[in-house]
Order: structure tokens, then C-alpha cells, then sequence
């Protein structure tokens, strides 16, 4: 994991947010978009960058995510998952 | 009083109350935080009878966000609280230890519980207690709630700590606050922390939380501290620096602080051999088939319909009948003695139709009560709920709830009150508002009599028809209402949905029982005085008339002549008869009303199909339906709705804008099918 975080230099790994990223693939968080209440809650909850993150499912009806990181599971929306860059690394 | 105030706290799904019903028994007092729906429970510690403890809901930060936080931060900060017990799921130790992160800068003596770690030494895993306790300076005891295992250690060290001088324990928080702070964090943290040490002494603010606060931009915290424009400016200029330094912003570098000190922590301390646990296994090969994409809400229709079924046939309903014997025949008993002191008439009706009534109204309610909170409890306690909310979150998106909002709105369909109840799991103020206005609007099982009065003399051919739409009616006018309200009055930031899917558990049958007890004895508590006093306005307006002389002919009552004045206002809805007016009004003591009082002012039972056919047309029949469903729901359901609400001004408003709905639309079913029929 020798990455130096500069995703916009970068050629080596593949550039994405959690909403696009493939099931079942691990992902480091790079930065977490959004404001107030969620984005605190969203770190609060673990999402921090460089913390390795994996879509485990999708909800039924296409949204929210199921999301695997630090042990547990996390429910996050689609559109709040748009916020979040990772990192195929 | 008890000699120490003790807070529990800790996440959601960490067993937390199974821990407070071992440490308490069913010694406990449940009430509200001041000014806001959050409950309080308190209780004394069975083994430790000087210390009373608080359960403060589940958490998972101490951010100004949530009323939760914000109750229990204001809660350790400015009630005395003598030591916290931070309970801590050893399965989950990275998140959780979050808020112990949190909670250490409060400055406040505090026990660690570390639960369940039965789950983690059978998963051949191992936490190094003794170490974690240095890491954290603070004493650890593992122990596991639900097999009653480490309890009596927990208590011990409780009375340890409480008993430590007071000097020892000032000592200790002089030297707290450098521990897990480093590089460019720790120059920012430092360089404040002396800025506003004097405000914050001032103020009673523990100095390390305030100083974290500040840097979170936490407005409360910000706004108690009064701290000057020029500091301010200081301030945000130091955490500009830090900001570049780490290139982040202070939320995320706040944040990966405490993570990384936590993972420095538990490589220290914690030793996995297995990284998914046996229970994590088995909740993933659940889950394949609970949230499967196509049969995940298949089976979540098919479970609740299965609740309802138990809750309504196979247990309520002899249940009910039971009670409703038994209440039976205390009433005639009582008519009975009453008969024998010769008392007057007006007395004897008092008590037998307007007292014994009204009570017997509330307690019906009960066995409801009862099942469906046994049921709810078990889904919450399972660790399901949150896979319905996770399932059904999108269905409600769109009226700008959430999916957590599915099941009271589901319960609507059996019963208001329960529904009701259930909001208090929502953790968004506004999404249990906009929940509380929009459940009536589900049609309650009371009403079926109603449907069944109505299709027989109307509409006798289309019976199911009738019935269906007017079940499709009430939800559709609780979409449009949640998409025009979610638009207006609720409008502004939702709570975030972004929560934890717990693991599987087996839940505590004391938990359930004692959750079950606490529900129908909070309703009887709370409700009891507003059913007891409508029900018995009620009666007083059915059988007297205005010289206040009993009356033996309903139709010279009060209710009677309002029922004539109020006659006019439905003239748009195609029926002003005093009758139907009568009826409406006696619906909220409970919607089956409607058909006993149309029944009573027909005269004789037969002729109820001819006044009705001579009231009603068909087009005014539906109108009428549609009324009923619509309007304010029964005084059981209305005093819920102030209870969970906690203000009657509220209540009231609410009530009359579901009247108002059913008004308007009553109004244009009229219309349109004055045309059609």
C-alpha cells in the first residue's frame, strides 16, 4: 500500500467513489466530500481516508449500499456515497 | 437520593440494556430528557444500592447533530454525573472505542465494560485487558451482559472508582490530555487549549472537549463559551495552519486522530486469529436470503403480515375477549351495587357508561400494545429492524423519510396507538414528526366496522372494492401530504442515513419482557387521562342535554344539537344530517363508534339501512368513508400522538390539519362521484 495519496498525479491505480466502485472489491478511502451533519457522521462512523472500504451489497431496490469496513457493516445512500473518493490500490 | 450518579453509555447495538436490566433488575424508571422525546431510564444497581444509573441512548459520537448526542453530552456535562460507564463491544472494538475516545475528554472518572468477549475468546481471539487499560488509562473489565458473566467485577471496580479521593482522581485528570495527539494535531490542539483555558474553567466546560469542540466547529460549544471575535480569529488561524500541514480539513483530521491512535491501540492490544467471527458468518448466510434482491421484501411483508395475524387473531383477539369479559362483568358487578344503594340515574351512568366505559376504551388497547411491542422488540433486538430500514429506505425517500419510518407506518394498518409508540425508535426529530402526522392516515383495523356498515347498505355488490380503495386513499393521502409537507413544513437537513447493520443476535428475553412492561405501562401512564376525560365528555354529551337533565332519547343530547350545527359544515360533502354530524363526533372516542351511535339515533336496529339510504347517497356514502378515514384519529391514538410528541400544541395542529385533509378530500370524492354514480 505505498501510496502517496496524490490521486491526481497518479497513473498506477484506478481513481473511483463508492457508489462506482465494483462489489466485493476493497478500496482505500482517499476523501470524504459532503458537508455538516453527514460528513460528520460519515467520519464519526469510520469512513476516514486511508481506511480500506468494500461495497458488500445492494439494497433491493438498487440503493442504499451495504458497505464493509473496520470489522462491521454500514448502510450509506448512493448520492452520499457519490462523496466519498477511493482508490484501488 | 442515591450517593452516586452514574451515566451508561455507549453504540447502538452493543447490548447496552441488557447490561442495565443485569445491573438494575426491573427496579426502573423511565421518563423523558428534558424538553425532548429521548428516553431516560434510570435505575438503582441491585448490588450497589448507593449508585443509581442513567441509560443514555445508543451513540456513536458526541457531534451536536442528533438530539441524542447533544441529551447525553448535556446530560454528563451538567448533571453531576460521578463516573461513566462506557460500555464497549469487544467484537466491534475499533468503532466502538470511537466514543471512548470521545467520552475521555470529558474529564469525568469512567469504567470501561468491555462486552461480549465470550464472542471473541470463542472465536479464538483475544484482547489484552490489562494493556488496554494502560493505553487508555482508564480501568477495563471484560464482561459479557447476556450470559451475566464479569458483572460483579463491573460493580466492584464501580465502587472502587467512586471511592478513589478526590485528589487522586484531579491528579489523574491533570495529566490526561497528551496522550494520543501527535505532529501538526497536537500544535494546533496545545496552542488553543491554552487560549481559552481560562473561559473554559469559567464555564465549567472540561478543557479538552471544549478544545476538540472548537476545532469541529461545534456551534453549541462554540456559543456557551462566548469566546471573543479576536480569539476566534486566532483560533481559525491556527487550525488553518494545521489544516495545511496535514493537508485535510480539521473534521477529517479530528477523525483519523482518533482512528489512528484506536488502531495503534488495538495492535497493541488485540490479537485476531479470526478475522470474520462464527456470528458474523452466519448474519452474512441470513442475509443472503433477508436482504436478497428479490425475495428481501417478499419476506419482510410476509414476517409483518405474520405479526399482525398473531396480534390481531390468534393471540389479540382471544385475549381481548378475555378482557373484555372480565371488564364486563366488573361493570355489571358494580351496576349491580350500585343498584343496590338506590343511587340516582345520572350517577349509575356516570359510572357504568361514561367511567367504567372509558376505562374499559384504554385498556382494550393493551393486549395490542403488549403483542406488538413483544414482536417489535424481537425485530429490533435480532438486529432485523435495520435491515428493513436498509431495504425499504428508497420506497420512502421520495416523501422525505427514511426507511426506518417503514414499520410504524406498516403498524398504522393494525393500530395508531402501537404505531405511534414505534416512532420513538426514529432517530431524526423531523422524520418522527412527519411519521406521527402521516400513520392515521393508515387505515386502523377500528374502521373496518365502518367499511362493513357502509358496503352493506351501498354498495353491497362491490363490498372488497370499496374497501381496497379506501385503504389505497389513505396511504396515497399520505404520500401526496409527505411530498407537499417534505417540501414546506419539514423541509431543511434530514439525519444523515448512514447507519450500522448489526449482527445477528439471539435477543434477551428479559430485554424483551421488560421492554414489553415498560410500553403498556408508559400508555396506561400517559394516556389514561386524556382517553378517561374525552371518553367521559363523551358520554356527558350523549346523555345530557343543555338544562344538563339526562336525557333517555339520543337525539335531544348535546351531541344531538352539535351534531345539527356541525350538519351544515359537511353540506359540501353531500350529507348534513345531524346524524351523521353525531356520529362523527362520537368516532373519536374510537372510530367503531360511528357505527354503535348511527345505530342508537336510527331508533331501532332495523331501521339503520333506511336512515343511513335516507341520509346518504351513494357519492355522499363515500364522501362520508372517506371522512372517517381521514379525520382526527381516536382520542387513544390522539393522546399518543401529544405523548410522543410532547407537546399538545403540536398535537392539536396535527389533528386538525388530518381533519382538514379529510374535509378537502371528502369534498372532491363527492364531487367527482356525484357525477359518475
Amino acid at each position: 500500500m505505498n501510496c502517496n495519496m496524490d490521486c491526481k498525479n497518479c497513473s498506477k491505480h484506478i481513481f473511483t467513489t463508492i457508489d462506482e466502485m465494483e462489489l466485493h472489491k476493497k478500496a482505500m478511502i482517499i476523501k470524504v466530500g459532503g458537508e455538516g451533519a453527514l460528513r460528520q457522521r460519515l467520519l464519526d462512523m469510520g469512513l476516514t481516508p486511508k481506511t480500506m472500504v468494500e461495497v458488500n451489497k445492494v439494497a433491493p431496490l438498487g440503493d442504499p449500499l451495504e458497505l464493509k469496513l473496520r470489522g462491521y457493516l454500514l448502510s450509506i445512500r448512493k448520492a452520499d456515497a457519490a462523496k466519498i473518493e477511493v482508490c484501488y490500490v | 437520593m442515591s450517593k452516586y450518579l452514574l451515566g451508561l453509555i455507549g453504540n447502538q447495538n452493543c447490548g447496552k440494556t441488557t447490561l442495565f436490566n443485569r445491573l438494575t433488575g426491573s427496579n426502573q424508571h423511565v421518563g423523558n430528557f428534558p424538553g425532548v422525546t429521548v428516553d431516560k431510564k434510570s435505575g438503582i444497581i441491585k448490588k450497589f444500592q448507593d449508585a443509581e444509573i442513567v441509560d443514555v441512548p445508543g451513540i456513536y459520537s458526541l457531534s451536536p447533530y442528533t438530539s441524542e448526542e447533544i441529551v447525553t453530552r448535556d446530560f454528563i456535562l451538567h448533571d453531576n454525573v460521578d463516573a461513566i460507564i462506557n460500555i464497549v463491544d469487544a467484537t466491534n472494538i475499533e468503532r466502538n472505542l470511537y466514543l471512548t475516545m470521545q467520552l475521555m475528554e470529558l474529564n469525568k472518572p469512567m469504567i470501561i465494560a468491555l462486552n461480549m468477549m465470550d464472542e471473541v475468546i470463542a472465536n479464538g481471539n483475544y484482547i489484552d485487558v490489562k494493556k488496554l487499560s494502560e493505553w487508555l488509562d482508564t480501568p477495563v473489565v471484560p464482561i459479557s451482559a447476556a450470559k451475566d458473566e464479569g458483572i460483579f467485577d463491573l460493580i466492584e471496580t464501580i465502587k472502587q472508582t467512586l471511592k478513589q479521593p478526590a485528589t487522586i482522581k484531579n491528579k489523574k485528570a491533570k495529566k490526561e490530555y497528551i496522550d494520543f495527539c501527535e505532529g501538526s494535531y497536537h500544535k494546533c490542539f496545545h496552542s488553543i487549549f491554552h487560549l481559552i483555558e481560562a473561559k473554559a474553567e469559567s464555564k465549567k466546560y472540561p478543557l479538552k472537549f471544549a478544545v476538540s469542540k472548537i476545532i469541529e466547529g461545534d456551534p453549541i460549544v462554540i456559543k456557551d463559551l462566548e469566546l471573543s471575535d479576536d480569539i476566534m480569529h486566532i483560533i481559525e488561524e491556527i487550525i488553518q495552519v494545521m489544516e495545511k500541514e496535514l493537508r485535510t480539513d480539521r473534521n477529517a483530521a479530528i477523525a483519523d486522530m482518533r482512528y489512528s491512535f484506536i488502531e495503534k491501540v488495538c495492535k497493541d492490544c488485540v490479537v485476531v486469529k479470526q478475522e470474520v467471527s462464527k456470528q458474523q458468518q452466519i448474519s452474512e448466510k441470513i442475509d443472503i436470503i433477508l436482504t436478497h434482491k428479490y425475495l428481501g421484501i417478499p419476506i419482510f411483508l410476509l414476517i409483518m403480515l405474520m405479526i399482525f395475524w398473531l396480534t390481531f387473531n390468534v393471540v389479540g383477539a382471544p385475549l381481548q375477549t378475555m378482557l373484555e369479559n372480565l371488564l364486563a362483568d366488573i361493570t355489571h358487578s358494580i351496576g349491580l351495587g350500585l343498584k343496590n344503594f338506590h343511587v340516582s340515574a345520572w350517577l349509575y351512568s356516570l359510572v357504568i357508561d361514561g367511567i367504567c366505559a372509558g376505562v374499559s376504551s384504554v385498556l382494550s388497547f393493551l393486549p395490542i400494545i403488549v403483542l406488538l411491542f413483544f414482536f417489535l422488540s424481537l425485530l429490533e433486538d435480532t438486529g432485523y429492524m435495520a435491515r428493513v430500514a436498509y431495504i425499504m429506505d428508497k420506497a420512502l425517500r421520495r416523501i422525505g423519510l427514511s426507511g426506518r419510518s417503514f414499520v410504524p407506518m406498516l403498524l398504522g394498518f393494525g393500530c395508531s396507538v402501537p404505531a405511534i409508540m414505534a416512532t420513538r425508535t426514529l432517530n431524526s426529530e423531523k422524520d418522527r414528526k412527519m411519521t406521527i402526522l402521516l400513520t392515521p392516515f393508515m387505515s386502523c383495523s377500528a374502521k373496518i366496522p365502518i367499511y362493513g356498515m357502509i358496503t352493506k347498505f351501498f354498495f353491497p355488490n362491490h363490498a372488497t372494492l370499496v374497501m381496497f380503495s379506501m385503504y389505497l386513499l389513505g396511504i396515497v393521502v399520505a404520500i401526496i401530504s409527505g411530498l407537499i409537507l417534505s417540501k414546506t413544513v419539514f423541509k431543511g437537513d434530514s439525519v444523515p442515513f448512514v447507519m450500522e447493520l448489526p449482527t445477528y443476535r439471539i435477543p434477551n428475553a428479559k430485554s424483551v419482557l421488560l421492554h414489553m412492561l415498560e410500553k403498556a405501562k408508559n400508555f396506561i401512564k400517559k394516556a389514561f387521562t386524556i382517553i378517561f376525560i374525552g371518553s367521559i365528555l363523551i358520554w356527558f354529551l350523549q346523555s345530557f342535554n343543555f338544562s344538563f337533565n339526562m336525557v333517555h332519547d339520543a337525539s335531544h343530547s348535546i351531541l344531538a344539537h352539535i351534531g345539527h350545527y356541525i350538519a351544515y359544515i359537511f353540506q359540501p360533502l353531500g350529507f348534513s344530517d345531524w346524524r351523521a354530524g353525531s356520529a362523527l363526533i362520537s368516532g373519536l372516542a374510537a372510530k367503531e363508534s360511528v357505527v354503535s351511535t348511527l345505530e342508537v339515533l336510527a331508533g331501532n336496529k332495523g331501521a339503520l339501512g333506511h336512515v343511513l339510504t335516507s341520509i346518504f347517497t351513494p357519492a355522499s356514502a363515500l364522501a362520508f368513508l372517506a371522512f372517517t378515514i381521514l379525520y382526527v384519529p381516536c382520542i387513544a391514538a390522539f393522546a399518543t400522538m401529544k405523548q410522543e410528541l410532547n407537546s399538545l400544541k403540536e398535537a392539536i395542529l396535527m389533528a386538525l390539519y388530518q381533519t382538514g385533509v379529510a374535509y378537502i378530500v371528502g369534498m372532491i370524492i363527492y364531487f367527482v362521484f356525484n357525477m359518475i354514480l
